[in-house]
């Protein structure tokens, strides 16, 4: 019992960041039927960023984490007006390979920056961790979950209550006819791409603390964070938050009681599992759309 | 490219193939030509299914590393001669091809993409953590060098002619394939599923036909890499490999043999010609990727064309 608790514990926080990124994947995929390779090297931004600012420039915790997410959502809003729209026929292979091409890039100007080392950061509070029947839960979970659950409200209330953010839905349900009653597409793009890149950001700028941060961190968590976008079915926002936590919680149990070499494998056999049985995802509506 | 001349451009490429064999006697060179070889075999099957059956796949390294794993186990574990280890390496890859394209291939578009990135992830995955039978993150060492009877293909000059062979008869081969009635099945899967469902066609059967076809050449490239090496790890076979391979078709443009050969070309020279920059190789190696398809979707061959009848466009009007 204890164990399981414990296991569900680095489940959940593990889950939280997948969830965040997942967010990211989901929220651009909505606004420009777009898949970004590249997204999990801006999660790598957004934790070197953090780990510069304050272990670096000596900035404290709270402007450095806002400035991290400003900084590496200018660079996506950057990345979109360069590299996506100039594309002339946006075919989804070329899209795959610009985006990953971008990866690539980020990934070099990475280590040209920070380098091969890794680096890590002390947790944003230095409390000891917490005591829940015999299971211990690090503060910075804590922390993860607060952010979270944070973002999925102001992401709500974003989408539902403001102008812009049904500007944005009307875009995902139907471009030509957003465009006929005035909304701005090609603003609503670029917004979409800072949105996501300053998600990506939140999930590096917060787990900075809990792993050490390499040029390399990237790929592996932006393609777990496609998975956990994919299981809770693309473009819906409460299932990013459920896939992404589903997949945590069930990387942690597998780790725990099956094999801990496997467990960058959940995620894939999650995925594989979901596209035949429902593709999509367990909270997706939409048809299955081909090219 | 006109069918009549087909016989001239063939018997053009095999004169090369022993023109450049005869003539290049650096290591160096002809190590770099096999590789271009390899990846030029590997172009060509994902050819076949995305440039032709229009079907993208985002992990067809996992059936190169099948290729090498079936024959570096085979040939080092069990000591089995290379030779017969061959049809074991391209069957197994063409049964697992089998087995996992008859649920993947009913998907299509970024959905289809998926499904393959998480197939060969889960290969990669198994290739780094079975280590009792793949010797796990470190590989297999010791692969003998490939030998037919008396043959053996131990320089690196026999190796280029070897590999050249194949890569002309593979190219000799998809194009029969695709001049045949069913390589215009396959077109006209690529232009639109249900209307070649429509006029007859066995879409999903033959899209299966085509993704085993692809994963037995591809196979065929591993176990010709896994003889020349002689050291195989997982590292050759991940996520990066697959995308590599995608971006060899695409930039020397789809649904064109030719085009395969080229983009292979390019990717195996452009990581060579940019140790020049040493630290900065990644960066300009993302840059030229995204600019390339930037400015020439359709990739370089068919890119130049393009940018030039624009030109011409424009300069008319003036």
């Amino acid at each position: 019992m204890q164990e399981l608790l414990q296991y569900l514990f680095s489940g959940m926080t593990n889950g939280a960041v997948y969830a965040v990124i997942a967010l990211g994947f989901s929220m651009l995929y909505n606004s420009t039927d777009l898949i970004n390779f590249a997204h999990g090297e801006f999660v790598m931004l957004g934790a070197l960023c953090m780990v510069s600012l304050t272990a670096g420039a000596g900035i404290a915790l709270v402007p450095a984490f806002f400035v991290t997410v400003a900084v590496v959502a200018a660079a996506g809003m950057l990345f979109e007006r360069l590299a996506i729209r100039p594309v002339r026929n946006p075919q989804p292979v070329v899209l795959i390979i610009i985006t990953v091409g971008a990866s690539i890039f980020l990934r070099g100007t990475g280590m040209l920056i920070w380098g091969k080392d890794a680096h890590s950061i002390p947790p944003f509070l230095d409390i000891a961790p917490i005591d829940i029947a015999g299971a211990r839960l690090l503060a910075q979970s804590v922390w993860i979950l607060v952010i979270v659950t944070a973002l999925t409200a102001g992401l709500h209330l974003f989408y539902k209550k403001t102008l812009t953010g049904k500007a944005m839905t009307a875009c995902a349900v139907n471009k030509k006819g957003a465009w006929i009653v005035g909304i701005p597409f090609k603003w609503m793009v670029l917004l979409a791409f800072g949105l996501s890149t300053g998600l990506g950001a939140v999930a590096g700028a917060s787990i900075a603390p809990i792993t050490m941060s390499s040029y390399d961190m990237g790929t592996i968590l932006g393609l777990k964070g496609f998975c956990g976008a994919m299981l809770g079915g693309l473009g819906s926002l409460w299932g990013a938050i459920l896939g992404g936590f589903l997949l945590g919680i069930l990387e942690a149990m597998g780790v725990g009681f099956v094999s801990s070499g496997f467990k960058d494998a959940t995620a894939f056999l999650l995925l594989l599992l979901v596209l035949y049985v429902r593709p999509q995802g367990i909270l997706g509506t939409a048809e299955v759309k081909r090219f | 490219m006109n069918d009549k001349y087909l016989p001239a451009i063939y018997t053009a490429f095999a004169l090369g193939i022993a023109f450049l064999g005869w003539r290049i006697d650096n290591a160096y060179y002809l190590q770099l030509l096999i590789f271009i070889g390899l990846n030029t075999l590997l172009a060509l099957s994902l050819n076949m299914l995305m440039g032709y059956a229009g079907q993208i796949s985002l992990g067809h390294a996992a059936f190169y590393g099948i290729g090498a794993y079936v024959t570096a186990i085979l040939t080092t574990t069990y000591q089995i001669p290379p030779v017969l280890a061959l049809p074991a390496a391209v069957g197994a890859a063409m049964v697992i091809a089998w087995i996992v394209g008859m649920p993947t291939l009913r998907l299509s578009g970024y959905y289809l993409g998926m499904g393959t990135l998480g197939f060969g992830m889960i290969v990669h995955i198994v290739l780094r953590e079975w280590s009792s039978v793949t010797g796990g993150a470190s590989g297999l060492v010791g692969i003998p060098p490939l030998s037919v009877g008396p043959v053996e293909f131990a320089s690196n000059k026999s190796y280029f002619f070897l590999v050249w062979a194949v890569v002309l008869a593979v190219i000799i081969f998809c194009r029969r394939i695709i001049d045949s009635r069913v390589g215009r099945a396959l077109c006209a899967i690529h232009d639109g599923e249900k209307a070649a469902a429509a006029v007859g066609v066995n879409t999903r059967r033959l899209k299966l036909q085509v993704f085993v076809l692809s994963a037995g050449i591809a196979a065929l490239a591993g176990f010709l890499y896994a003889h020349l090496v002689f050291f195989i790890s997982p590292g050759s076979f991940g996520f990066m490999a697959s995308i590599k391979i995608v971006t060899m078709v695409v930039i020397g443009g789809m649904a064109s043999i030719w085009g395969a050969l080229f983009g292979a070309s390019l990717l195996t020279l452009l990581p060579e010609w940019l140790h020049a920059f040493s630290e900065f190789e990644m960066v300009v190696y993302g840059l030229v990727l995204m600019v390339v398809m930037i400015f020439m979707p359709r990739g370089l061959t068919r890119g130049v064309v393009d940018i030039y009848e624009r030109y011409r466009k424009t300069h008319d009007r003036q």
